[in-house]
């Protein structure tokens, strides 16, 4: 069913494992070709080609340092004035790592929650409104709208309803952390990158993080980092396995965890890493 | 080889040398610390009971200092009474206290962000270690400097003179701006990074994120180095003395010879005797500028707190 791409010779595991996700259902809506990041002379990511399907949620795993989070600030072009990136960064046919790609119009379709979560010391309304009426956006009616539906896609209206003038900064680690996946999906994104939204919350919080972000699946491409592989297992449908900047095994979720092709991956998921 | 209760009570109850130099260590920092309350209180006490004398023992009216225009206190006026009006000079001080700070400041933020947000690494390689260097520079080499540059220039334009309140602006300006801005740059760069990162992945513009999201949770801290500044310049008494003209009037214009609070104490100081009513007059303005740097710090600390509370 798929195609795949592994490099072996018989008889032992593949040194890697990739294959090409989505469907007709799901089409490619970004991938990656050639990409190298190198902050200073240092390459962080030296092979980091992976496709994204439409609607999907893709999981990036791996070990600290392997350079998830240094591909992931690629895609949206966080990382220009850090790092030096190299190779195309194909968004629905355009390459958007090239120099005269506006980058503030491609962050309103390629949004980004941060691990931490990072919401402005404005009101919870403010905070949603923020990239609104950076657009132009200031009718009043227009803003409660999607203030409101924003709220209720990050399933955090019912909680704040009441208190949208109160400081965004009062909000619980979870709250604020379903404030920020608000305020990105308020601008209509298409796709969403979180860098381990979870990691600084609770269990509760995160599986109700998690319930969000399988509810947001249809509306948007969600690529995830997480560490947390039972977290990986329950939302997404692919999962990448990086290792020293290099993605060693793309496929869907089931495989990974429960088929490794590569031994290095095996190794990783099931614990006996390093 | 165990010890007995008694050997470890003894081990444990003898001052060890870690313990002795641990009270030797709180005693010299405490010392230090009372110390400097004790110059600092005294310093205050010193110039409330002279400059209070004027009022006490020389019976001038507390209102009359304040309000009054005319400054000459060897002399007395048609009732009297001696000319010890410090409004001109009160007036004065501010004067160039808030036009330095209004012109000072746009340059410092603008610097600062640039420096800061726009290009941090030619900040950190040229213009921190200008004003760092700038701000090092004694005052009398700016007085200096506003005597053969500014005060020419100001009266080749303007006429007169050109010593007035708009070349100790000028003066002050200059010699406030490195620390405004050295300021201005330590608020903005306590601004978190996420900050930045969530405005920016939000798809706003570098600008609009200066604008809208660093600026706006700097301003405490900008507030803070404004004042900063102004707290310098009301206090400068040399390079001020040196380009004001040091005439005790009302401004009339921004060309005109002014005082200030500083001016007049630096040049009437030396010529007077102590305890005599010119001297206490003296003393006065001295209570008058200690109170107002004390005022200034307090608006520091309020903007602090309310900064933190946010
Ligand atoms: N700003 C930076 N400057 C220089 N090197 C960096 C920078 N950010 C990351 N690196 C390096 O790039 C490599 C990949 O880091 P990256 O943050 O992408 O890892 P990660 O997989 O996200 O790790 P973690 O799980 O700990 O978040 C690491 O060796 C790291 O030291
Ligand atoms: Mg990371």
């Amino acid at each position: 069913m798929f195609m795949s791409s592994d490099i072996a010779t018989p008889g032992t595991t593949p040194e890697r494992h990739i294959v090409q996700p989505g469907d007709a259902q799901h089409p490619i809506v970004l991938s990656t070709e050639d990409l190298h990041v190198f902050y200073g002379d240092k390459e962080a990511l030296s092979e980091g080609d992976l496709k994204f399907a439409r609607n999907q949620i893709t999981a990036l795993i791996g070990a600290s340092g392997s350079g998830k989070s240094t591909f992931l600030r690629s895609l949206n072009r966080m990382n220009d004035r850090i790092a030096t990136v190299k190779g195309r960064i194909m968004y629905r046919g355009v390459d958007i790592n090239q120099p005269d790609i506006d980058v503030y119009e491609m962050r309103r379709r390629i949004g980004m929650v941060f691990q931490r979560p990072n919401p402005f010391a404005k009101s919870i309304y403010d905070n949603i409104a923020f990239a609104l009426r950076l657009r132009g956006i200031t009718a009043k009616n227009k803003l409660d709208e999607i203030v409101e539906t924003s709220l209720r896609q990050a399933a955090l209206w019912d909680q704040v309803k009441d208190e949208l003038d109160k400081s965004a900064l009062a909000l619980s680690g979870g709250q604020a952390q379903r404030l920020c996946i608000a305020r990105a999906i308020a601008v209509k994104p298409d796709v969403l990158l979180l860098d381990e939204p979870a990691s600084a919350l609770d269990p509760v919080s995160t599986s109700q993080l998690e319930d969000t972000l399988l509810k947001l699946k249809q509306h948007y491409t969600i690529i995830i980092v997480t560490h947390n592989m039972q977290q990986a297992a329950r939302i997404s449908e692919y999962t990448a396995f990086f290792n020293q900047g290099r993605v060693l095994e793309y496929d869907t979720t089931s495989q990974i965890f429960t088929n490794p092709q590569v031994q290095v991956t095996s190794d990783y998921v099931s614990g006996n890493f390093g | 080889m165990t010890k007995s209760p008694e050997q470890l009570e003894q081990e444990l109850k003898r001052r060890s040398k870690a313990a002795k130099l641990e009270i030797w260590g709180r005693v010299v920092s405490f010392s230090a610390l009372i110390l400097i309350v004790a110059v600092v209180v005294a310093i205050i006490g010193f110039v409330a009971s002279k400059g209070l004398a004027t009022f006490t023992t020389n019976h001038v009216n507390l209102w009359d200092f304040l309000s009054g225009k005319n400054w000459n206190p060897s002399l007395t006026d048609a009732h009297g009474k001696p000319e010890v009006g410090a409004l001109s000079m009160i007036v004065g001080s501010f004067l160039i206290t808030v036009l330095s700070a209004i012109v000072a400041t746009p340059f410092a933020i603008g610097t600062a962000v640039f420096m800061n947000e726009i290009s941090p690494n030619r900040g950190a390689k040229i213009l921190q270690p200008v004003t760092e260097l700038l701000v090092g520079i004694p005052s009398v080499v700016y007085g200096f400097i506003g005597l053969s540059v500014v005060v020419p220039f100001t009266r080749s334009v303007f006429g007169g003179s050109g010593f007035g309140i708009l070349s100790g602006t000028c003066v002050l300006f200059v010699m406030i701006l490195p620390t405004v801005t050295s300021m201005s740059a330590d608020a903005l760069r306590a601004v978190p990074r996420y900050y930045r990162e969530a405005s920016l992945a939000l798809g706003a513009t570098q600008w609009q994120t200066i604008y809208k999201v660093v600026l706006r949770a700097a301003t405490p801290g900008l507030m803070t180095a404004v004042v900063f500044g102004m707290a310098r310049a009301f206090g400068e008494a040399l390079a001020v003395q040196m380009v004001i003209g040091n005439a005790a009037l009302m401004p009339q214009s921004l060309v005109d010879p002014a005082a200030t609070l500083t001016s007049v104490l630096t040049t009437g100081i030396g010529n007077t005797v102590m305890g005599s009513l010119q001297n206490n007059a003296l003393w006065s303005l001295a209570l008058v500028l200690l109170l107002m740097s004390l005022v200034f710090n307090l608006i520091i600390r309020l903007i602090g707190r309310k900064g933190r509370l946010q």
